[in-house]
């Protein structure tokens, strides 16, 4: 059996629906939601502000500090214990080094730029989700930034390949599965996040990253789009 | 805090108005209650008072009971002060602030007996519902007691069983079967800065507390709980003016669910 049709009807390249916003909370420096099907990412921006403990400070640069956490009712399952895990550790690591390259540090010498990222509800994809959300919290913050971070998960499912795996595909279990998470620069025209896990061929995952650069195309507008938004003046 | 936005806020509220132009008792607008916000709990509600907005869900999974109340079921509040929501707050393990607030949500709803813990056992002495109330504010900007205490009851409201065998629960199957809810307790906050009370402190006005009294209520006026905050002593005169204003402004929210 081969898998034919995605199971929520979607094109093979096509995300599930997206929703994004900036602004979303008052106090943060800088904030944006991002809403990929029933994924949901918050990311809220404090910074650039005073680094402590002082020996982290460095007069070259400024720090970027990233935190990834679900919140405990965010899985269908059970409770997700609060505190964090070695997966958000990871995860917030490489939200860390996918968000890096794009952001002028050398701008804010002995200074920390914290990235908050919480989800209140996941359904897969939610490290890139919330690569989304933070690279929008951060212009939303108004740091000097060379480019966006657009964030997509593509995959296989058995010998389909495709963009935006939901929980579904993830767990298909009549073939094998290749699970990718992508971050792309669109301006830069380089990637900045590649995990994978599952089976695939190596000229699989190159067609496979094109599909997720194209997918980030969209996904770049989309939060073009909302970084706009907040200054649009109803008439 | 500086001393001269205490004096400023204390000149004002003499004058019966605040920094941001409201009345003493007024809580900020709109105060906005939507529920079923995430569909991974099985419950959840989101709150905003003004700026302040917290979201709370509620996961329901079995257990064995405490060997002193065998046919009982039981709730465990947490809440987690999210560095997202406030550039003070840091993360980690909660600490003293974030616990005695979930402690005050908890019992609030325990003492007022809003859910009957006896309908949440499923076998005595062997298994029972634990309702695990999670509090997670996004936006902090004053007040979150009574978000938190109000979107915790909204949550519990909207909560509904997830599919049970008798064994093991089934997140994917959802039910119909409601939590239900005995009672409404309302949790209002009543703060006293200089000789003046208050509900409702924005960022700058929890600066300048003196006293803090949160009283929770039911729909009769009773209470049902009750934490004294801050460093200031209370009189029974302002102990009863304080409570007062509680209950009066406890109907008012109520209308909200």
């Amino acid at each position: 059996m081969t898998y034919k049709e995605r199971i929520d009807g979607r094109k093979f390249d096509e995300t599930r629906p997206i929703e994004a916003k900036v602004g979303v909370i008052k106090r943060a420096d800088g904030s944006a939601m991002f809403k990929i099907g029933n994924t949901w990412a918050y990311a809220a921006v404090y910074g650039p502000r005073n680094l402590h403990p002082k020996f982290l400070q460095n007069p070259e640069k400024g720090l970027l500090r990233c935190s990834y956490n679900m919140m405990p009712f965010s899985s269908t399952g059970d409770r997700v214990r609060p505190g964090g895990s070695r997966r958000s550790k990871e995860i917030s690591l490489v939200t860390q080094k996918s968000l890096n390259p794009v952001l002028n540090l050398e701008e804010y010498p002995n200074s920390v730029v914290d990235v908050f990222i919480e989800l209140p509800q996941t359904e897969a994809g939610s490290r890139c989700a919330g690569i989304c959300a933070a690279s929008m919290a951060l212009a939303d913050a108004g740091l000097d930034m060379k480019d966006l971070v657009c964030a997509v998960s593509v995959g296989r499912v058995d010998d389909k390949l495709l963009v935006d795996l939901d929980y579904s595909e993830e767990s298909y279990e009549d073939g094998p599965v290749a699970d990718v998470p992508i971050a792309f620069m669109p301006n830069i025209n380089k990637i900045s996040l590649l995990q994978m896990d599952g089976e695939v061929k190596k000229e699989e995952l190159m067609k496979l990253i094109e599909m997720g650069k194209k997918a980030c195309m969209k996904i770049y507008e989309i939060q073009k789009k909302a970084l706009k938004d907040k200054y649009k003046v109803e008439v | 805090m500086e001393r001269e936005l205490r004096s400023h806020i204390i000149k004002l509220l003499n004058a019966d108005t605040r920094l941001d132009g409201r009345k003493l008792t007024d809580y900020r607008k709109p105060i906005e209650l939507e529920y079923g916000v995430t569909k991974t709990a099985e419950g959840s509600a989101r709150v905003k008072i003004g700026e302040t907005e917290v979201m709370v869900g509620v996961k329901l999974t079995t257990g064995e009971p405490y060997p002193d109340t065998p046919d009982q079921g039981t709730i465990i509040v947490g809440a987690e002060l999210l560095p997202m929501s406030n550039p003070e707050f840091e993360p980690g393990p909660p600490g003293i602030q974030a616990i005695e607030l979930a402690r005050v949500v908890d019992r609030g709803i325990r003492e007022s007996k809003a859910l009957d813990f006896k309908k949440l056992c499923i076998k005595p002495e062997e298994k029972i519902w634990m309702v695990i109330i999670d509090i997670c504010p996004i936006n902090d900007a004053g007040n979150l007691f009574d978000a938190s205490s109000l979107a915790a009851l909204a949550a519990l409201k909207d909560a509904k069983y997830p599919g049970f065998d008798g064994e093991k629960v089934d997140y994917k199957k959802k039910t119909d079967k409601k939590l239900e809810l005995e009672k409404l307790p309302i949790a209002v906050t009543v703060i006293k800065i200089g000789d003046k009370f208050i509900v409702d402190p924005d960022t700058e006005e929890e600066e300048a507390i003196d006293g803090r009294l949160t009283v929770s209520s039911m729909e009769d006026g009773s209470l049902c709980a009750l934490q004294k905050g801050g460093d200031t002593p209370l009189t029974e005169e302002e102990i009863s003016k304080m409570l007062d204003i509680g209950i009066e402004k406890g109907k008012e929210l109520r209308k909200k669910l």
